[in-house]
């Protein structure tokens, strides 16, 4: 057992999250990898945006500030720019991070500022009732795609991954102690790091697509899941309709904040 | 012997960011926007010279996210635009009221609407300044009409914010921020500098969103063993989310009292000539000193004008312009708009007299000769 | 919230009724058939024949499963 308790504002429970929801796997997934890494709770700084994992941050007992939709890496950016001290994370989903906020989203990654971004990619609007996202695949139903989705989907890790992110790996809620050790290598990641994890969303887009009870979509995920240095050597065609997991990036580049406080020093120096 | 001055010149975007130095601002996000632009060139070179932080962020969105931020983890924070930037900042404007989080937003006006007049003044944000963002929501807005005026005003903007746990708008129009003016520069350590009240208990004991009985509820910072919650939701006085009727009506009531209960603080007005006036001019920014001046080409004329300008736009000077409604026959309400205030002034003056209106919005200033045209006879 | 102990491991599997949603996933995805549904709820069945390795734990949403392995308490300083 891992004492969560510890981690949790308990009178908010029980969650918000539907049932059958991988959100919870993720939250708990990021606790143990937060308790590993031995974080002081008065240094965390969680941060959400809008929709159903943002909801997030109500639950966990940190600095926590639920944000405007798509905004939240910039809330984000303002807080580790006036306190380096802080460790910063951002909770948000496919439609926050990559349709409203997507601009930040690449900002972020390109300025390497030491934030983690957790994203939870459930191809879906799941709060607003089903609406199609940027990672709907091609071809899925959703409320506002009505005969299966017409347009191409994101690949948001490789989003982040062309925009400069230090580190950059995906998982899934089946996979939670890989998931786990991802989230604790991402924060201790000096740098833009980006967990990109799949969690099914059963209400929302797992019934309209008919994939089945939450356990189906999560054994799915089991069965579908090819580690990357698999899929490096697999064609496209091949890699069709499969999730490719693991770690995509892990870097050295210089970060954001370190080489504002470099400025700061080198004036301070020639005064 | 003669007391030592530091005198400077220069323009209103720079006073502008000398004063929010002055206050203590160690913060600044912004996007580059005509005309106000210089605001963030001057804090460009200073603020990492004083251990502050400036950053360009990828839009004004994002700027001022991180100036929310920024004022969050403890840090006093500006941002400075101008129209089109302002319009994309209202949603997070609104944030900062509800979430009550201290912070200065610079509108340094231009002509509108869309991209309209960027290298034109005009005064038209006067309205969405005070309604750009969606709800029921407290705003304060201030509009300084000199150079030396955008200094004192910024700090002034900042200790207002840091008081009252509230968003404040500093409304500055092209002329002001780019007219270059001698400032004799106060000196910095005798500023009245007011900082966010801290909370004085315990963090078990904290509520972030106390209905405190001036309104204010001590601000904690992130990072200092609070741990509290802050949303945009409506929430009670823990900060976490509520669907009480009751929670929610006391949150949005404390917003608006907090503010109400202190206008007298917050309102400035300036009465120029206005003793003997039978005339009234009313305006604010740039066209005030325009008004200043028509005031004393027809005093020279002879006749009993003066001129009620306007420091502080919202809350609206209601109380101080109704004070003169025995005395004034007739009034002149003069902007670079097609009315906003002038519409606030007869509302407040409900029919005690003519209220007549001297618009302009094709980017040129109103000039004393249109104003002294405008008095009646 | 029940309790329950296992007889050959010394397991106590709690469950917490009032935050579980019934989503199956602990019940499903538990390879040794410990667990099952009775009212919308999962319960422990089966609970000697628990090894203890925590997948339902791990993979419960909402935090609603609880597993001790008792013969690793005085290790664990989690």
């Amino acid at each position: 057992m891992f004492n969560y308790d510890q981690y949790l504002r308990l009178n908010k429970f029980p969650l918000i999250w539907c049932s059958g929801c991988g959100d919870g796997i993720v939250l708990k997934s990021m606790l143990r990898a937060i308790h590993k890494l031995g974080i002081n709770k008065d240094e965390m700084c969680m941060v959400s945006g809008i929709g159903c994992s943002s909801r997030l941050t109500g639950y966990v007992d940190f600095n926590t500030l639920h944000t405007t939709h798509g905004r939240a890496l910039t809330f984000a950016t303002g807080i580790k720019m006036a306190n380096p001290k802080l460790h910063v994370v951002v909770v948000t989903g496919d439609g926050d991070a990559t349709a409203i906020g997507g601009n930040h989203y690449i900002h972020a990654a390109r300025r390497n500022i030491d934030i983690t971004v957790i994203l939870f990619n459930n191809f879906i609007y799941g709060m607003t009732g089903g609406q199609v996202s940027p990672t709907t695949p091609k071809g899925k139903r959703a409320s506002t795609a009505p005969y299966g989705n017409f347009e191409n989907a994101f690949n948001i890790s490789g989003l982040a991954q062309a925009a400069g992110a230090s580190y950059v790996a995906r998982a899934t809620v089946y996979n939670a102690v890989q998931l786990e050790k991802y989230i604790q290598r991402a924060i201790e990641k000096k740098g833009f790091s980006l967990v990109e994890v799949l969690s099914p969303c059963p209400t929302a887009y797992g019934r309209r697509n008919r994939e089945g009870t939450p356990v189906d979509m999560i054994l799915h995920q089991k069965e579908n899941s090819i580690p990357v240095s698999k899929a490096e050597s697999m064609t496209p065609e091949e890699l069709e309709g499969k999730i490719i997991t693991g770690v995509l990036v892990d870097t050295e580049r210089p970060e954001c904040r370190t080489e504002y406080q470099r400025l700061i020093d080198h004036l301070k120096e020639e005064k | 012997m003669q007391e030592e001055k530091n005198i400077r010149v220069l323009t209103g975007n720079e006073a502008c960011a000398e004063g929010a130095l002055a206050a203590g601002m160690r913060f600044y996000a912004g996007y580059p926007i005509t005309p106000s632009s210089e605001v963030a060139e001057v804090l460009a070179v200073e603020l990492p010279k004083i251990g502050g932080v400036f950053i360009q962020m990828e839009d004004e969105i994002a700027s001022i996210g991180a100036i929310i931020g920024g004022s969050l983890a403890g840090v006093k924070s500006m941002t400075a635009t101008s129209g089109p930037g302002f319009s994309l900042m209202q949603e997070n404007i609104g944030f900062a009221a509800m979430a009550e989080v201290p912070c200065v937003i610079v509108n340094v006006m231009r002509g509108g609407p869309s991209t309209g007049l960027p290298t034109l003044p005009a005064q038209g944000d006067v309205m969405q300044a005070r309604w750009g963002t969606h709800g029921d929501h407290p705003i304060i807005a201030l509009a300084p009409f000199s150079v030396a005026e955008t200094f004192a005003l910024t700090v002034r903007a900042f200790n207002l914010s840091e008081k009252y746990r509230t968003p404040v708008i500093l409304l500055l129009d092209e002329i002001i921020g780019h007219v270059n003016e001698k400032v004799n520069m106060p000196d910095t350590t005798a500023l009245e500098i007011i900082d966010r009240i801290p909370p004085a208990v315990a963090p078990d004991k904290y509520l972030p969103y106390e209905h405190t009985e001036c309104g204010v509820p001590p601000m904690a910072s992130f990072g200092q063993g609070y741990r509290f919650h802050v949303t945009g939701l409506a929430h009670d006085e823990t900060g976490f989310p509520t669907n009480s009727g009751r929670e929610i009506g006391r949150l949005i009531e404390r917003l608006h009292r907090k503010i109400e209960q202190n206008r007298d603080d917050i309102v400035e007005v300036d009465a120029f000539m206005m003793d003997d006036a039978e005339t009234a001019l009313v305006s604010f920014g740039s066209t005030a000193r325009s008004a200043r001046h028509a005031v004393r080409l027809a005093r020279e004329a002879g006749k009993k004008v003066g001129l009620l300008r306007l420091k502080t736009l919202w809350p609206f000077a209601d109380k101080e312009i109704r004070a003169y409604a025995g005395q004034i026959k007739n009034w002149v309400v003069a902007e670079m708009n097609l009315g906003q205030m002038a519409h606030e002034v007869e509302w407040a003056l409900a029919g005690a007299a003519p209220v007549k209106r001297l618009n302009k919005v094709d980017g040129d200033p109103i000039s004393p000769a249109e104003i002294l045209q405008a008095l009646p006879e | 919230m029940s309790e329950q102990k296992a007889k050959k491991k010394d397991v106590t599997i709690t469950i917490n009724e009032a935050w579980c949603k019934g989503c199956v996933i602990c019940v499903e995805l538990c390879p040794e058939s410990v667990l099952e549904m009775r009212s919308g709820k999962a319960k422990v069945a089966h609970l000697d024949q628990c090894s203890a390795c925590m997948l339902c734990e791990l993979r419960c949403p909402d935090f609603a499963i609880v597993v001790v392995d008792n013969s690793k308490v005085d290790q664990s300083s989690e």
